[in-house]
Formats: C-alpha cells, structure tokens, sequence
C-alpha cells in the first residue's frame, strides 16, 4: 500500500513539474513584461529594457524552451522563482501570501466537508421529511447561486445590518482593519470578523455539493444487507448508521473531494478579489494585468502543489476508509 | 461540472449491473427504446418542465426583449446618469447612462450562446478523446490518459487565465478555450465506458464481422455511452456560463464596450449597496437560467438511471 502511494506522488510529482512548466510557457508567449516601458514617454533605451528582461529572465532573444529549463532549474536547485516586475523576490510573495490562501482554503474546505457530510447523512436518514427537503432545496439554490453573487448578496446584507445597528460590527476588507489592536485577542477578533463573509461563501459552496453527493452515496448504503446484519446482531440504528453506513458512504466522497477542490481554489481566488485579500489567487489575477511572468508562474505553481496535496489526501483518505485497497 | 460526471460514473456502472436487466427485459417486450424510456420518465418529472420552460422563456426573452426598447448597450443617456429602474429606463441606468435592461439582456444572449457552444463541443471533444483511448487502448491510451492528468493538474480557470492573452479580447475564442479546458473528467469516464463495452460481445461480434474501428465506435459505442453524453452537455451549459461569468467579471474574457452578465456584475460590484439595480437584475437573471438549467440536467440524470438514491424508496 505504502508503495502504491509512493508510486501515485511521484507520478503526480511529474505530473505538477511538467503542467507548472507548461503553464510558465504559455506566460511567457502570452505576455509581454516589456510593455510598460516600451510605452513610457521618453521611451527607455532599448539597452534598459533588455536589462530588465534579463532580471526577468524574459529575454525574447534567449530561446524559449532555454527560458523555461532556467526558470524550472533555479526552482529545483536554489529555490528561486525569479523576480517580480516590481522587482521583489517571488519567493517573499509566495511565503507571505501562501498563509492567507491557506487560511481562506483551509477553513472552507474542512467546515464545507463536514457540514456537507452531517447535512447529506442527515438528509438520507431522514429523506422527503420536511427538514430532509428544506436541506435539499436550500442546497440546489446554492449550488446555483455563484460565487461572486453570493459575495455580493452577503456584502449587501452585511452593510444593511451594520446600518440597522449602528455601528460597525461587521468589517469585511481585507484581512484584518487598518487600525487593528495589537493586543493578541483583540486582534485575533478582529481577523475572525473578516474571515466571516468570505468563509461563509467557501462554506456554504461546498457544504452545498457535498450534501447532495453524500445524501445520494448514504442513500445507496441505507438498503444494504450489512445495515441489516448490523441491526439484527443488536446494534442499535444509529450505531449502525455510523459505524456501518456512514463509513462506506464516505467512500466515493473522498474522490469528491480531490474533485471539489479544484473549484474551491477557484471560488477562493474570486473571493480574494471580491473581499480585497491578498492571498495568491490575487497574485495571479495581478500578474497576468502587470505582464508579470515570474508572478503568474509562481501563483501557478502554488496551486499545482495545493491540487497534489489534495489529490495525494484523498487518495490516503480512500485508503484508509476502504479495506479492500490497503493490500 | 467535475462532480457530475463522477456521478454519473457511478450511477452508469450500477446500470451496466446485472440487477437491471429484469427491467431491461421488460422494457423489451413492451417494444420501447432506450431513449424513448428515458423521454417518458422524463416527461413525469415537474423539475424537468419547471426547469425545461424556465429556459425557454429565457431564450425567447433573450431574443425578443431587446425589440422592446429603443436603447442599445453602447448608447449612453446624458439625461439619466445613475437613475434607478423608471418606466423609460426598465432595469436602470449607471454612472455613464448605459441603459442596464439592455445591456443585460445583450449579456442574457451572450451567456446562452456560450452555455450552448461550449457546453456540447466540450462533450463532443470529451466523447472523441475518451472513445479513442478506450476503444485503441495500448500506447494510444497511455498516451492519451497521461495528457488528460496533465490537464488536471491545474483548474481549468488558472489555463483559461494563462490564456486570456490568446484570446486577443475576443469571446468567440474565449468560448472555443472554455470548450477546450473542461473536457477532461468525461473523457476519462468515457474511457472506462468504452473498456467495458469493448468486451461485450455485441461490440466483439462487430469487430470479428470486419467493421473498422471508427465504425464500431460510431455504431456502437457511441450510442452506448448517449446517455452520459447528453446529461454532460446539459450540465456543460450550466458550467460554461459560469465559467464565462467569472472570467468576465475579472477581467478576462468579454471586452468593453461589449458585455456580458460578468461584466455587469462586476461593474455592480462596488455600487450594490447604494445602486442595488446594477447589481440586482444581472444577478437574479444569472441564478434563476443556472437554476433552471441544474433542474432538466437533475432530471435528465434520474430519468437514465431511475435506481439513483433519490428516487430509491
């Protein structure tokens, strides 16, 4: 088992260097980081642009698949994802805005999961009552509602309560307030009342598909003849739900969940745009409006690794909920 | 999108089951097709008519609404800057004086025409792939599986970004691209399909008569695999529009002076709270036709496999 595993990160290891190579290429084709000084009035000498493009590592006259192997190879042996064209390491913009992604990714993605797990095995055990279809419907309108309308919504109606009570008591900008306490509880207040919004839409997202996924997957288990035999050697019904039900449904979920993730990174980047985070999906949205390549292909490559760590997750999840395939 | 199609692998390979064949048999006697028996479950669900009309009225909205007023999205009113919904400025104006009815039913045209491009040549393209690698296998198949992985390996709207600089500002590429990014998890699924039917001995009789491959895949693989096909390319309709959606409301797909829903949403951004009709019809138009298109896709998907846990008693 420990081998297949191993097996499954190295190709999936291959898989990240060849994608994140790819994806730093087709930046590098796409966009132009001389552009801003080449339309600069007094123009440049031509000596200082390509100067710059040579910091960059963006020379158009160096061949591109040797742009590439230099960009992949200063990754692989000294750590360096090259400069920004503001002329910052990349790696300082990854390390500080890597924790701001995570927490945004974390929160959602482990509260989405399990509140669509309870909702689903909720849902299944208690099917065409009224809660099983208030459950349902409400899922099928957020799972129709997109991101950016739910952020939204949530900004109008955050204003308006703020309005109706008075005061400020919900800041959704940014991470934390300008004027945040620096005294450690207020200051982690402060940061939790701005996680609110935007995690509430990563979770509700979520929480939403996951429902509708584990309620079918937990219906297809409530019938089966283990349930019974659990029953009938005197367990009592929730204790074979649980023990029995719950676990095999969890199965498929954990392909879910290296499927949802995927979207989640998306609906995060969104969500950092919307609610002014600087987080990496930011960085990469900006980099491509700045010709950034160094800063696309980094962000690019932070996702790529976040995607095999979930995938490698869910494929340690599968086994360790699935005897059949731990040989 | 991606959900779906693991979805309906699921569902396919209970289908596929020797439990069902009591209900296949029966269904022959009585002489009906397999379409004709997914028609007539279809035809008893509510959620497919509620969603299957909601549509409709959409399109027809999108193609006669515009006749109904004289103002076009390019046009900017000076006389009515900012103004909230009147009878002459249905669904208002913004800080330019573009007219927001017009420009949201362009944008209702443009998101239709996109779901329903991009949403079937993603099936199409996913449906080639996957049939291809399935039915040939060997270093074809490899080769194929490993590139639908390397397109895994990022989310398909970090490529579509990567991209935006080859779309030259127009969305007719852009459509093309969203096509081309979101066919990968149902190639896979109709990879595995195609394995399993090429041992059946239908598919084995036709290869043993002599047919070529593209016959035997055409003739019968295809048919075979139907089903998924049209529930992916419903629920690619959904995903496409979102998809555009997003793009635009970033920047990165439809350029002014054209618009599009996202580009609508995402000049409502700043100004909902004080101008909520920017924000409002855009948005309420974008959820009800997603919704509406969640509901056939739903359906569509009970009424080909009716033993799903929904519908399980």
């Amino acid at each position: 088992m420990a081998l297949y595993l191993i097996r499954r990160v190295i190709n999936y290891l291959i898989l990240t260097a060849v994608a994140t190579s790819l994806a730093y290429l087709l930046a590098s084709v796409g966009l132009n980081p001389a552009q801003p000084e080449q339309q600069r009035h007094p123009r440049p000498p031509q000596i200082v642009i390509d100067h710059l493009l040579d910091r960059w590592g963006a020379n158009p006259h160096v061949p591109l698949i040797e742009r590439v192997w230099v960009w992949f190879s200063n990754i692989l042996f000294h750590g360096d994802f090259g400069i920004s064209v503001q002329n910052q390491p990349v790696v300082t913009l990854l390390t500080t805005r890597a924790g701001v992604s995570l927490q945004l990714l974390l929160i959602g993605s482990i509260i989405g999961a399990i509140l669509g797990v309870v909702l689903g095995v909720w849902g299944a055990v208690r099917q065409y009552k009224p809660s099983d279809q208030i459950v349902t419907y409400a899922s099928f309108v957020i799972y129709a509602t997109p991101v950016i309308v739910m952020a939204i919504l949530l900004m109008v109606l955050a204003t308006g309560f703020n309005q109706a009570v008075g005061t400020q008591i919900i800041t959704f900008s940014g991470q934390y307030s300008a004027d945040a306490p620096a005294a450690f509880w207020p200051q982690l207040g402060d940061r939790l009342v701005h996680l609110l919004l935007p995690t509430t839409v990563l979770i509700l997202t979520s929480a939403a598909s996951y429902s509708r996924y584990q309620r079918n997957a937990m219906l297809d288990v409530l019938g089966a003849d283990y349930i019974r035999t659990a029953r009938a050697k005197g367990r009592t019904r929730n204790s074979a739900l649980i023990r029995h039900g719950v676990r095999v449904a969890l199965i498929p979920m954990s392909t879910f969940f290296a499927y949802s993730f995927g979207t989640l990174v998306t609906g995060s980047t969104l969500l950092e745009i919307i609610f002014s985070w600087h987080g990496m999906g930011e960085q990469a949205i900006q980099s491509i409006q700045q010709n950034d390549i160094n800063g696309v292909a980094g962000a690019t490559f932070f996702v790529a690794i976040l995607i095999l760590c979930s995938s490698t997750l869910s494929e340690v999840l599968y086994a360790a909920l699935d005897p059949r395939v731990r040989r | 999108m991606t959900f779906e199609a693991v979805e309906i692998l699921e569902e396919e390979n209970r289908e596929t089951a020797p439990a069902e064949e009591p209900e296949a048999a029966r269904v022959h006697r009585k002489g009906l097709s397999r379409g004709g028996l997914v028609w007539r479950r279809l035809r008893a669900k509510p959620r497919f008519w509620i969603g299957g009309i909601a549509i409709v009225l959409l399109v027809l909205w999108a193609v006669l609404g515009p006749l109904f007023t004289p103002w076009t999205i390019s046009f900017e009113d000076v006389n009515y800057f900012n103004y909230p919904p009147t009878s002459l400025h249905w669904f208002g104006t913004d800080l330019l004086g573009h007219d927001i009815y017009a420009d949201t039913m362009a944008g209702l045209q443009k998101s239709l025409i996109i779901g329903f491009v991009a949403g079937p040549l993603s099936t199409i393209l996913s449906a080639i792939v996957g049939s291809i690698a399935g039915y040939i296998g060997g270093k074809l198949d490899s080769a194929l599986s490993w590139f639908i992985n390397l397109m895994l390996v990022l989310p398909s709207f970090f490529i579509l970004v990567l991209l935006f600089p080859f779309t030259h500002g127009s969305w007719v590429i852009m459509m093309l691209f969203l096509a081309i990014t979101d066919w990968m998890i149902m190639a896979q699924v109709i990879r595995s399909q195609t394995r399993s039917l090429k041992e059946r001995e239908f598919v084995k009789a036709a290869r043993y008569m002599g047919f070529n491959a593209w016959t035997v895949v055409t003739r019968h693989i295809i048919p075979n695999v139907a089903s998924l096909l049209i529930i992916d390319a419903a629920l690619g309709v959904g995903g496409m529009i979102l998809a555009e959606t997003t793009l635009s409301f970033l920047g990165f797909g439809v350029q002014a002076p054209d618009v599009s829903i996202g580009t609508l949403l995402s000049n409502a951004e700043a100004a909902a709270v004080t101008r909520p009709w920017l924000f409002f019809y855009p948005a309420v138009i974008l959820v009800v036709l997603l919704f509406a298109i969640n509901l056939v896709g739903d359906a569509l998907r009970d009424a080909v496999d009716p033993t799903s846990g929904v519908n399980r008693s």
